[in-house]
């Protein structure tokens, strides 16, 4: 054989096993850059996007339809009296620094997230922690100071991660974690690379590698996939474009839901709302269609009360709060408003709220009341807005996963005083048996519906725009994650 | 000209001192707490405590500006509270898309604008004015965004001669070059429009002046007269708007930055802004505050170059 043949044979061999083999890495476009690489140091939604079961694992973890499964823990054991619950980790687990994760990591990093000086953003997760104990390596039990219904679910949060103190000081720029991908490289501004985790626990990932970059612009969001810059575009900010990628063969368009009630949050003590009327006669004033028309592209699901309609234990209340002017101006006049009153909506910069503040103005105009709209940047609303609750109106999305919870405190922002609903709630959390729990949520749905607390908008939906020959992602956001663990290229 | 000199920089180092008074108390009174912002909706108020303290925000604010002067002289710029990183990294890495970004741009323009000028100039009233002058009035009125994005429909949707936006890195200049290029056509195409019409109207007022007869009155053609000695003397102006725009290229890149997405120095500040990462923002805008009192003060320098008369008025 000459040398030419021989060079053509490897020639014709290397092409047709370039042909065979699929694509192995993926870019995948986020609105917003993770300021840091902590999930367990800040609320920021796009380090959990990034990071959460890519790179980082916890004892449970959510599935893409929000299910709450075995993620470190292989299985645990609940004490009857459910204050003890002993889990059993998985064998054999590396960080990816070659460390064994072991049940003095997993104390760890439970005792970090709840230490006095701890800068968890969700610390509330781990207030009802006594005690952690390491059994053996393989074993660790947690003391529960009270019941909690929801303890394996709080483990499955991306700020319940398991981290190891080999690696902590610097994992806000360099995260070492168990997960199917390591972190590899950061270009501050530009993108975050990741690749596969040879040495992975469970099933190895079709994906080499994936690179996330960061466009919040829309139209330079729009430019970026049409240009087939990126491969997946999750949480795609210009809803107006979505129609032409439907129509256009070289993409997919999935539209999810998430975990985020958006309402229309109204501030209980301050007068006049502190008057059950005219917050009835504001629900009854809200057009939600027109809303989600106008605002969302169509894309939303109308809600009647603070809780996710693909939950199974959610409650249709949209009865409860019909559009209907002319009884939100009856109830008006009953109240002592028939003249109207002016207020104030402030609005945070998404455009869920800015897109929709219009509407909702125009809405509450035509019962009498004048909203005067003030737009504030995200770190202004959450000072004035949610910490100095310095408000009449607004319009957010609550984000985190069955937060109903917060309706007990009445401290939080809109500053809902309702002792029978605080105590619901510790009911609630005191209960574990799901069908008792099922119908107490159900109660809890009901009574803030009833009481109207917050005009209860819709669902926000989250659109992904990917290439059509990738198979896997998410389509739900059960929580912030854009989780490559699954993700193929099909051919 | 040692005098010219101890005065020019005499009025550096007080803009300097002002301009830190200023950046620090604007920065400071802008409502929004970073660390509530840092921790979100559901965190409790003990967690924005802890995080205060370790961010220093409880100190009083007297002594937060003298530790941040103090760390500026020392070359320290302070760690961002977000990244987590040095601010003097963070910047080392996104001035490298920010500087060649505005160089490119400036050369762009200057390539374009001095010709351009020049021959209008040199044609008054003739076509080659009138459609130069009407070119340059699109050009001014164009805004630059919104050509950016056309520019992107044409050379990356459909043409896929470049990149729609982001930065490969220095790695692969060749890349490199290719994904700044819109950019850099984008931003050049107001600051050459501008560029030209000093250019022009500088020089009309040259062809105007006395030494310009006096030269002509010698035999020189008036081509000759201008190449010879308009252009020079009409490039002072012009030089001052160079400088300028430099400054305004390197710091006012934030939209472009963004229709492009672009990991520079305008995306940083806005982000910081945003992110209410106030260490950052107060030492990034006193960098750029002082790039462009040192780039004053170099063109300065340069007029006493380019007109002697300068150096010995002081």
């Amino acid at each position: 054989m000459t040398h030419f043949s021989k060079l053509l044979g490897a020639s014709v061999l290397a092409l047709s096993a370039g042909m065979a083999t699929a694509q192995t890495d993926i870019t995948v476009a986020i609105q917003l850059e993770p300021p840091n690489l902590d999930p367990t140091g800040g609320a920021a939604q796009a380090i959990d996007s990034v990071l959460y079961t890519n790179v980082f694992e916890g004892l449970t973890r959510f599935m893409a339809d929000g299910s709450v499964v075995p993620g470190l823990a292989e299985s645990w054991d609940i004490s009857e009296d459910g204050l003890t619950y002993t889990f059993h980790l998985r064998e054999g687990v590396t960080f990816h620094d070659g460390t064994t994760m072991d049940a003095e990591d997993v104390k760890f990093s439970l005792d970090r997230a709840r230490a006095e000086d701890s800068t968890n953003a969700q610390k509330g997760l781990f207030t009802d922690i006594a005690e952690v104990t390491v059994i053996d390596p393989q074993t660790v039990e947690v003391k529960l100071a009270q019941q909690n219904g929801n303890f394996l679910f709080n483990m499955a949060w991306g700020d319940a991660v398991i981290v190891a103190p080999e690696s902590i000081d610097t994992i806000a720029s360099n995260p070492v974690g168990t997960g199917a991908f390591a972190f590899a490289d950061w270009v501050q501004g530009d993108r975050i690379e990741l690749t596969r985790n040879p040495d992975y626990w469970g099933t190895a990932p079709a994906l080499d590698s994936a690179t996330f970059r960061f466009i919040s612009d829309p139209t330079a969001a729009f430019a970026a996939v049409m240009a087939e810059d990126v491969d997946a575009f999750v949480g795609f900010p210009a809803p107006e474009n979505l129609p032409q990628f439907e129509a256009d063969p070289r993409f997919q368009v999935l539209i999810g839901n998430t975990e985020g009630e958006t309402i229309l949050s109204i501030n209980n003590k301050q007068e006049p709302f502190d008057n059950p009327q005219v917050r009835e006669a504001i629900a009854h004033a809200i057009d939600r269609d027109a809303l989600i028309d106008g605002a969302m592209f169509g894309y939303g699901t109308p809600i009647g009360t603070h809780f996710a309609p693909h939950n199974p234990d959610y409650v249709d209340l949209l009865d409860n709060s019909p559009y209907d002017p002319d009884r939100a101006r009856a109830l008006l006049a009953e109240a002592g408003y028939g003249d109207g009153f002016s207020t104030t909506l402030k609005l945070p910069p998404p455009s869920y709220a800015r897109r929709g503040g219009e509407i909702i103005a125009a809405q509450l105009r035509d019962i009498g009341i004048d909203a005067e709209i003030s737009n504030l940047e995200w770190a202004q609303w959450i000072e004035e807005v949610f910490t100095n609750k310095d408000f009449d109106l607004s319009i957010v999305s609550h984000t985190e996963p069955m937060d109903i919870g917060v309706y007990a405190n009445p401290d939080y922002y809109f500053q809902y005083d309702n002792p029978d609903f605080q105590d619901l709630m510790d009911t609630l959390n005191a209960t574990t048996d799901p069908a008792t729990r099922s119908d107490l949520l159900a109660q809890a749905q009901t009574m803030i519906a009833k009481d109207y607390v917050n005009g209860y908008l819709f669902q926000l939906s989250v659109p992904t725009v990917a290439k059509a020959g990738l198979t896997g992602l998410w389509v739900d956001q059960p929580t912030a994650a854009v989780d490559l663990t699954g993700v193929a290229w099909s051919e | 000209m040692i005098r010219y000199l101890a005065k020019r920089l005499l009025s550096l180092t007080l803009s300097l001192i002002a301009a830190s008074l200023v950046i620090f108390a604007v920065i400071e009174v802008i409502p929004g707490d970073p660390a509530a912002f840092m921790l979100g909706l559901n965190a409790r108020p003990e967690a924005v405590e802890a995080l205060r303290d370790q961010m220093g925000l409880n100190d009083p604010l007297f002594l937060r500006y003298l530790s941040w002067v103090g760390g500026l002289l020392t070359g320290d710029f302070g760690t961002s509270w977000t990244y987590k990183t040095p601010v003097a990294e963070l910047v080392s890495d996104r001035i490298w898309v920010s500087l060649p970004l505005a160089v490119y741009a400036l050369i762009l323009s200057t390539l374009v604008a001095f010709p351009a000028g020049i021959l209008a100039a040199a044609r008054r009233g003739g076509l080659g004015d009138v459609s130069i002058m009407g070119a340059t009035q699109l050009g001014v009125a164009i805004p630059n965004f919104w050509f950016a994005m056309i520019l992107v429909l044409v050379f990356a949707i459909n043409l896929r001669w470049f990149p729609s936006g982001g930065f490969p890195g220095w790695d692969d200049p060749l890349a490199a070059l290719k994904s700044l290029t819109l950019p850099a056509i984008a931003l050049a195409l107001p600051q050459a429009a501008i560029l030209a019409r000093v250019m022009r109207s500088s020089l009309l007022d040259m062809l105007s002046e006395d030494f310009i007869r006096t030269a002509r009155a010698k035999g020189l053609s008036r081509r000759q007269a201008l190449w010879r000695h308009a252009v020079r003397n009409a490039l002072i102006p012009v030089l001052t708007i160079i400088g300028l725009q430099f400054a305004f290229l390197l710091a006012g890149g934030i939209i472009i930055e963004q229709v492009f997405f672009l990991p520079g120095l305008g995306r940083l500040i806005f982000q910081s802004i945003s992110a209410r990462d106030l260490i950052v923002v107060e030492s990034v805008v006193m960098l750029l505050v002082f790039t462009v009192i040192v780039v004053n003060f170099t063109v300065d320098l340069a007029y006493a170059l380019v007109d002697p008369r300068l150096r010995s008025r002081g």
